[in-house]
């Protein structure tokens, strides 16, 4: 046996990240385009209903986490969509490590490009839309723990439309539902830490969501790829 | 044990056994809607509060009840066909499909008619209506992977397994909206031993409950058996029945 067929599940857990990391900077654009995305759609809003800072204050947390998952959402496609295309989804679920290590690590890769910047970038949008100033850490800590689970969901619509040659429309529909739980606890966090009130429970759930998303999707990941990559 | 069951694998015997049950399954729900629709809006007594309007509950009540149980259906169908491979679990899961989407559809839009008269405005966001909505969602995602793959036995299992997320994920969205926000009225009908309401009001509801959903059963088994032919078109049987019926 040659020792490439040792390799431990960390290993190769590892490995996968270590590869997705290494073509996506190498697709810089990839990683640029969604977050510009999210910047201009949130740009917009403040044009749209008028430049009040009581209202844009009021509504921040839902425009800042609906942009959240439209650019998730943008982003999900490059998951699985080019290894498919040139077959190198298939030779990975042909390995004998389980799929579920796979999976686990191409969405951790794909948040680490995705999410984890617009966490970075979510504090200078709420200042342009003057969110409550006890919300920051709110607004962060949600983040932190939707944006994985949002991986995690989307993960299951793109492995499901993989197959599909115009699946991008289909995702939305399929995904966003999913989402609403994420999105509604998120945005009453945020409202709950603007009122100066404690909002541990709403963090409690999102965190619950993100750890039955994480230990469940990868589950339902599998079996749609198996479906996808027939 | 369950050996009698094993005949109705096959799509043809499942196909004939649909067919003979049909007639029957019309027949139960003319009767039962025609007496239910008439003694629930000419006899029954109007509400003294909601007056006549209050008899879109008849209709209302059913259909949003079935939405949910059509999806429950929908879900155990498909996962019976991922784990066990029934082939014919899939087509009667596709079949549900579309249909839950209408009667979800019926329940959100006499939902509204009601909601006029009563709350002064078509539409709220109020937790029962939004979780509905998303449901109507869930059942449009299902019917669109089913038309999107070219290939009907990977269209049920993709669609199959996005059911059964949709399954887990449907009390998480429920109290997740009901805790964001309430104004519909709580239940009347499921108290079972003591429903809130009198009785020459509950029995018609009873028999328009039955009576929808022996029309659902209806028409499944009608697309059922349409999902089954298209999906055998090139067997033997398939063909038999084509020249012996003529093509219509």
């Amino acid at each position: 046996m040659t020792p490439e067929h040792n390799l431990s599940y960390k290993a190769a857990f590892n490995l996968i990240i270590k590869r997705d990391l290494t073509i996506a900077f190498r697709h810089r654009d990839d990683i640029i385009n969604p977050l510009l995305f999210f910047i201009i759609v949130v740009t917009l809003f403040p044009l749209g209903i008028g430049p009040e800072s009581t209202t844009l204050s009021r509504i921040a947390p839902g425009i800042i986490w609906v942009a959240a998952l439209l650019s998730t959402l943008l982003s999900l496609d490059r998951l699985f969509k080019s290894d498919h295309d040139d077959g190198s989804l298939e030779q990975m679920m042909l390995s004998p490590h389980p799929i579920f290590i796979l999976v686990i690590a191409k969405i951790t890769a794909h948040w680490l490009v995705t999410g984890l910047p617009l966490i970075f970038i979510a504090p200078l949008l709420a200042v342009l839309l003057h969110l409550n100033e006890n919300s920051y850490s709110a607004l962060m800590l949600t983040l932190l723990l939707g944006t994985p689970t949002l991986s995690l969901l989307g993960a299951i619509g793109v492995a499901l439309t993989v197959g599909i040659k115009k699946g991008g429309v289909l995702l939305s529909l399929l995904v966003l539902p999913l989402y609403i739980p994420v999105l509604i606890f998120a945005t009453s966090a945020i409202d709950t830490a603007a009122m100066n009130l404690p909002y541990s429970g709403q963090l409690a759930i999102i965190a619950a969501l993100f750890f039955g998303s994480l230990t469940l999707a990868p589950f339902a990941v599998s079996a749609a790829l198996k479906v996808s990559t027939n | 044990m369950w050996k009698w069951l094993h005949p109705y694998a096959n799509p043809e015997v499942s196909y004939h056994f649909v067919g003979k049950l049909l007639p029957w399954i019309s027949k139960i729900t003319f009767v039962l809607l025609f007496i239910g629709i008439v003694w629930a809006l000419v006899f029954a007594p109007a509400d003294y509060q909601q007056g006549d309007s209050f008899r879109i509950f008849y209709i209302h009540v059913p259909t949003a009840i079935l939405s949910m149980s059509i999806y429950m259906a929908m879900a155990t169908a498909a996962f019976c066909s991922l784990v066990w491979q029934f082939r014919l679990a899939d087509a009667s899961a596709a079949a549900m499909a579309p249909v839950g989407a209408v009667i979800t559809a019926i329940a959100l839009f006499t939902g509204a008619a009601w909601g006029k008269p009563m709350w002064g405005t078509w539409w709220i966001w109020d937790a029962r209506l939004t979780s509905e909505l998303v449901l109507l969602f869930l059942y449009l995602g299902v019917i669109a992977l089913h038309n999107a793959f070219e290939d009907k036995n990977l269209a049920g299992k993709a669609a199959g397994i996005l059911s059964l997320v949709g399954v887990v994920n449907i009390p998480i969205i429920k109290y997740s909206v009901e805790w964001w926000n309430t104004l519909h009225q709580g239940a009347t009908v499921s108290k079972m031993s003591a429903p809130s309401m009198s009785m020459n009001m509950f029995w018609p509801f009873v028999i328009c409950f039955l009576g929808i959903a022996m029309l659902v059963a209806f028409v499944i088994c009608i697309r059922f058996r349409t999902e089954i032919l298209s999906r055998n078109g090139m067997r033997p049987w398939v063909r038999a029945l084509i020249t012996e019926e003529g093509v219509k």
